[in-house]
């Protein structure tokens, strides 16, 4: 049983059971434009929830991707290294950045389900 | 056209204007200690001729190196720069381009960084240069605050080999940047072990070495990594890249050089010319600009800045360095003077500069009481005089024999260091120079 949720920073998380998988939402890679590097965190690294976990380049901009729960980074993307364009062609999965443990699924409960955030994002365009 | 529109009335207008009392309220925030209560003695104002005259006197005062036998060294260079350098780089295209913010535009100064960029991977034996820094020791301080940001450490082990001047800058942004730097003891013997921990980011080398020798890093290249750190050579005469190892083929991780002694003067100090080099897999941390070559639409060859995503106009905090800019026209200069070298020139001009640097070996070792320390040098090397060598160098200055550097300059509180004098000789050094060198010196000491 898998459950996809969101934070209002963008980044998405699937959760299955104790761990999940991040990656950034398509309408961020959107907006994005044509991402160039993707700085992933190690495997191992601790991860606050809204701090900074990896760093995505596009052409001219670099932005923060925010952990959206604490834990401890378990794997990472590393065929975005080779091919970063895959946050834009496919940012919902085989665009994934980096896998996590979660250290406390209370913190599930601020982030957003698909509806709350496709309603926010409508809000925004 | 006025040239001095600040009168009394003017300048109430403007307090005036912003709402501000008096000029002194405008620095109410300088502590009281630091202010100067009486107006400053200075002569009326005089005509252009008469300040011309001053100054020529003024500037009298001073011994150009290039005016007398100089022999000094430690961190810059007298070199023969070709009238061609000079000449090139007074075009305006280039004298007055600052560093491209809208760079496609400037494809003549890209195309010379790229050059240049080139020019430092090759004489380094690195993947990748940037652009320049603003001179060799503000450059040492960048790699270390780079060797931090891929390691994730915070601590910098300095050899004592590290030119003094290099040590401290790195000391400066370590109080304000945050990490730890553990400074070995001067090196004058050439014996130091560094202590090379798991926390460490960067172990900081110089080669030549400040006092001279000609080491072989990669040993101690091996050992960084093996620890996970990462080795930063330093070289202050980039000169000595045309004969010896390069550091990149040592394991450096990165180099950083001062790279005056190309295409650049003296020029009292400065501006100097920070060169740059690292491996392909740390390019994204690498500070300063980045130039690239490309094909543009219609498949031609040009080139453009890369990698700008690093930079501080975007990357605001998280850039890799405050610096965005570079030496542009110091860096243009060693451009042109290392294209009119080639390789086998940069390498002939290496060769003139050690072999001088024997002879003067040679000589100076005769000289009754006086021992040469090092056991390698390219084209400089350290003196024990049976003295403090401030004083004899002193004494050969008011004779016009610019000996070389006491090491007590650099190192004020070692008072074991006191008797060693550095001494440098370069392509522009004559027999006649050596030779009276050589007998001042015997003078002196008699």
């Amino acid at each position: 049983m898998t459950e996809t949720r969101y934070a209002k920073s963008h980044e998405w998380i699937r959760i299955e059971g104790d761990t999940a998988t991040v990656g950034i939402t398509p309408y961020a890679a959107e907006q994005l434009g044509d991402v160039v590097y993707v700085e992933l965190p190690d495997v191992g690294r601790v991860l606050t929830k809204g701090k900074e976990a990896a760093v995505v380049e596009s052409v001219k901009a670099a932005s923060e991707i925010y952990a959206p729960v604490s834990g401890t980074v378990t794997a990472r993307n590393d065929g975005l290294t080779e091919k970063p364009a895959l946050v834009n062609e496919d940012a919902a999965e085989a665009g994934w950045f980096f896998k996590m443990t979660i250290a406390d699924a209370a913190e599930l409960g601020d982030l957003l389900d698909q509806t709350a955030y496709d309603k926010m994002v409508a809000e925004q365009q | 056209m006025r040239y001095l529109p600040l009168t009394e009335a003017e300048r109430a207008e403007m307090l005036a204007a912003i709402g501000v009392q008096s000029v002194d309220a405008l620095f109410a925030d300088v502590p009281k200690f630091a202010w100067r209560d009486e107006p400053f003695d200075l002569p009326p104002h005089q005509g252009e001729l008469e300040v011309e005259r001053a100054l020529s006197r003024l500037a009298a005062r001073n011994v150009p190196a290039g005016s007398v036998p100089s022999f000094l060294g430690a961190g810059a260079y007298r070199h023969h720069v070709p009238a061609a350098v000079d000449s090139l780089i007074q075009r305006g295209e280039f004298l007055t381009s600052y560093t491209p913010y809208q760079p496609e535009i400037s494809q003549g100064t890209l195309q010379y960084l790229f050059e240049f960029q080139t020019q430092v991977a090759l004489i380094t034996g690195m993947d990748v240069a940037n652009a320049s820094m603003y001179d060799g020791a503000s450059g040492t301080a960048e790699a270390v605050l780079m060797a931090n940001r891929i390691t994730r450490r915070k601590k910098a082990v300095l050899s004592g080999g590290l030119h003094p001047h290099y040590r401290e800058t790195v000391q400066t942004h370590a109080r304000f940047a945050g990490f730890e730097v553990v400074a070995a003891v001067p090196d004058a013997e050439g014996a130091e072990a560094l202590q090379i921990d798991k926390d460490v980011s960067a172990v900081v080398v110089q080669n030549p070495d400040f006092f001279g020798r000609v080491r072989d890093y990669s040993a101690l290249a091996e050992a960084c990594h093996a620890a996970g750190a990462l080795l930063v050579v330093v070289v202050t005469e980039v000169v000595s890249l045309g004969a010896i190892t390069p550091p990149g083929e040592m394991g450096a991780d990165i180099v950083v050089a001062e790279g005056q002694s190309i295409g650049n003067a003296l020029n009292f100090g400065g501006p100097y010319l920070g060169l740059f080099a690292t491996r392909d897999k740390y390019v994204r941390q690498m500070p300063g600009r980045l130039c690239g070559q490309t094909l543009d639409a219609e498949g031609r060859r040009g080139w453009v800045l890369t990698l700008s995503a690093r930079e501080q106009h975007i990357r605001r905090d998280k850039a890799t360095s405050n610096i965005c800019t570079n030496s542009g026209l110091c860096a243009l200069a060693f451009t042109i003077h290392m294209s009119l070298l080639g390789e086998v020139g940069f390498t002939r001009l290496a060769d003139l500069n050690h072999a001088y640097a024997v002879q003067l070996a040679e000589k100076l070792g005769r000289v009754p009481g006086v021992t040469v320390l090092n056991e390698t040098f390219f084209n400089e090397f350290t003196l024990r005089l049976p003295r403090p060598a401030a004083a004899v160098v002193d004494a050969l200055a008011a004779q016009g024999v610019l000996a070389g550097v006491p090491v007590s300059r650099l190192y004020p509180n070692e008072p074991d260091l006191a008797e060693l004098l550095l001494v440098a000789a370069t392509e522009t050094t004559t027999e006649a120079d050596m030779e009276e060198f050589a007998a001042k010196l015997q003078e002196a000491l008699s």
